[in-house]
């Protein structure tokens, strides 16, 4: 379905995730994360680089991976994303969430 | 004489020697085949084996009974891949130098990345099911346990076979309910993911099996340690999920051979291209079922499509040819709901698990995504098809290598 982001119409499924990835830029990610009461400061924005990156790879997002990659420390991101920070920060990022084949 | 070297005799490698047998000429090829371990495991009889519907006789077998003749078989650790060098290093000081190299090697559970995870509760109170050992634990655990809560658990994702603990806890609750002990049960599914189900069409299709079933859902878990003194995981939110019987699913990891050679990516998985099944740092470096990083589930079935796919392009790049783009990461599995039923879901990179018949449009005689005793018996009877057709390289009659649209509701009718 459709839905103005930013001043302009965006792709997004019934959760509110980008459809299509080619839509989106940081403004579009920018308004997402005020709508979840986030403010986006460089360290949001250096996550958000980390998981589209996984993302573009097709290589699987976890929060191991996250800490692995030295990104950020685990306790940081679920401040900087509270309430499900894989869930809030794929969103924000344009990416689909973490998902099994069913 | 040319080498092709098929690193482990799993699902995926014995496929592999079977099909390639009769395909590469014998006096132009050796293909040979290398597992540490003699015994074969049947791994989908796991699910079963703690709630004694398999015996243990029924999910293991001698592996080398599989392997075709005129491939040369060893039993023997590897230690090591030197691609630049074209050979691999056993244990025992063997050298094999390989024209071409087949990485067949798997994942495996490593419980030792959880804090408290593997500690003096392993096999006690905390038990997984994705080893023969585990399985078996834990079978000897439920014929005498009386009950209280029971937490089916993931670990991270991605893990193989990703439907078993729920599949787990469906079989758990109709355990309990035969025994008559239901009611002194408590089951909690907990996953790191933000629900049981995650597909929107599978989710809308099987909540109902949750509630039906009583079994509640702790979502975005994404465990840090487990406090094995209080009986309780804990993660990295400082959330806390109390359990009595702790059954989880550990971190899924490739082999260590990965890590050592420097093939691996962080888990231990060899990138490789997900369409065509070659390496994509090594041309006459090939990977096929778990041991890969592609997007595709690791399942036994998808390795039984990729060995079709991977069969052809290997024969392809002996002759020079351009590889094909084949496989489209398609997946065929049962999932038992209990009680005698089960589900049947076929699927692949870009078509989510929908409703419908399979293989035949309207007649099946399979249910997709629905509940039926036929999809039941369709999944123990796979276990037949399993030690008798697919480890031997035989094709499965009417079910395509890659994922047909017939008899899918791929559009919602509302």
């Amino acid at each position: 379905m459709k839905k103005i982001i930013a001043d302009r119409e965006i792709d997004v499924n019934e959760e509110g995730y980008l459809v299509d990835f080619n839509q989106w830029d940081k403004e579009v990610g920018r308004t997402l994360a005020e709508e979840h009461g986030i403010s986006m400061s460089d360290k949001h924005w250096d996550v958000i680089e980390y998981l589209q990156d996984k993302y573009q790879k097709e290589e699987p997002l976890s929060i191991r991976g996250i800490k692995k990659s030295g990104v950020i420390n685990i306790k940081e991101f679920y401040s900087l994303f509270p309430g499900g920070p894989l869930k809030k920060s794929t969103l924000i990022a344009g990416i689909p969430k973490p998902k099994s084949c069913i | 004489m040319k080498n092709l070297v098929i690193l482990g005799a799993g699902t995926s490698g014995t496929m592999m020697a079977n099909h390639l047998v009769s395909s590469l000429p014998k006096k132009d090829w050796k293909i040979s085949i290398v597992d540490q371990f003699k015994t074969h495991y049947y791994q989908p009889g796991f699910l079963f084996l703690p709630f004694d519907i398999y015996t243990t006789k029924q999910v293991k077998k001698k592996g080398s009974k599989f392997l075709p003749k005129g491939v040369s078989y060893i039993q023997e650790k590897i230690d090591l891949i030197e691609p630049e060098s074209n050979k691999v290093l056993l244990a025992d000081g063997q050298e094999l130098p390989y024209d071409i190299l087949i990485v067949a090697t798997g994942t495996k559970t490593v419980p030792e990345e959880i804090e408290g995870m593997k500690g003096p509760k392993w096999y006690k109170n905390i038990f997984d099911f994705y080893t023969y050992e585990g399985a078996k634990a834990l079978r000897d655990k439920f014929r005498t346990w009386e009950g209280g809560k029971l937490v089916v658990h993931i670990t991270e994702m991605p893990i193989k076979c990703p439907v078993a603990p729920l599949e787990f806890a469906f079989l758990a609750d109709s355990y309990f309910k035969n025994k008559g002990m239901r009611d002194k049960v408590d089951i909690t599914f907990v996953t790191p993911l933000d629900g049981a189900f995650t597909k929107p069409r599978a989710t809308e299709a099987l909540h109902y099996l949750l509630e039906e079933k009583d079994i509640k859902e702790v979502t975005d878990f994404n465990i840090e340690r487990v406090d094995h003194e209080n009986n309780k995981i804990i993660d990295y939110a400082d959330t806390e999920v109390e359990y009595d019987l702790l059954v989880t699913v550990p971190t899924n990891m490739g082999d260590p051979l990965l890590e050592r050679s420097g093939l691996g990516d962080d888990l231990n998985y060899i990138p490789t291209n997900k369409a065509t099944l070659q390496s994509t740092d090594h041309e006459n470096i090939f990977a096929i079922g778990d041991a890969t990083n592609i997007p595709a589930s690791k399942a036994g079935s998808v390795a039984h499509f990729e060995a079709e796919i991977l069969t052809d392009n290997i024969l392809r790049y002996i002759n020079g040819k351009e590889l094909k783009e084949d496989f489209d990461g398609h997946a065929n599995c049962f999932i038992e709901t209990g009680g005698g039923k089960a589900l049947l879901i076929d699927f692949n990179y870009t078509t989510e698990p929908v409703e419908g018949t399979f293989p035949f449009p309207g007649v099946g005689p399979l249910r997709l995504l629905k509940e039926s005793r036929m999809n039941h018996m369709g999944k123990l009877a796979f276990r037949w098809i399993y030690w008798n057709m697919l480890l031997k390289g035989v094709p499965i009659p009417f079910v395509d290598a890659k994922m047909s649209e017939k008899g899918k509701q791929l559009e919602k009718t509302q």
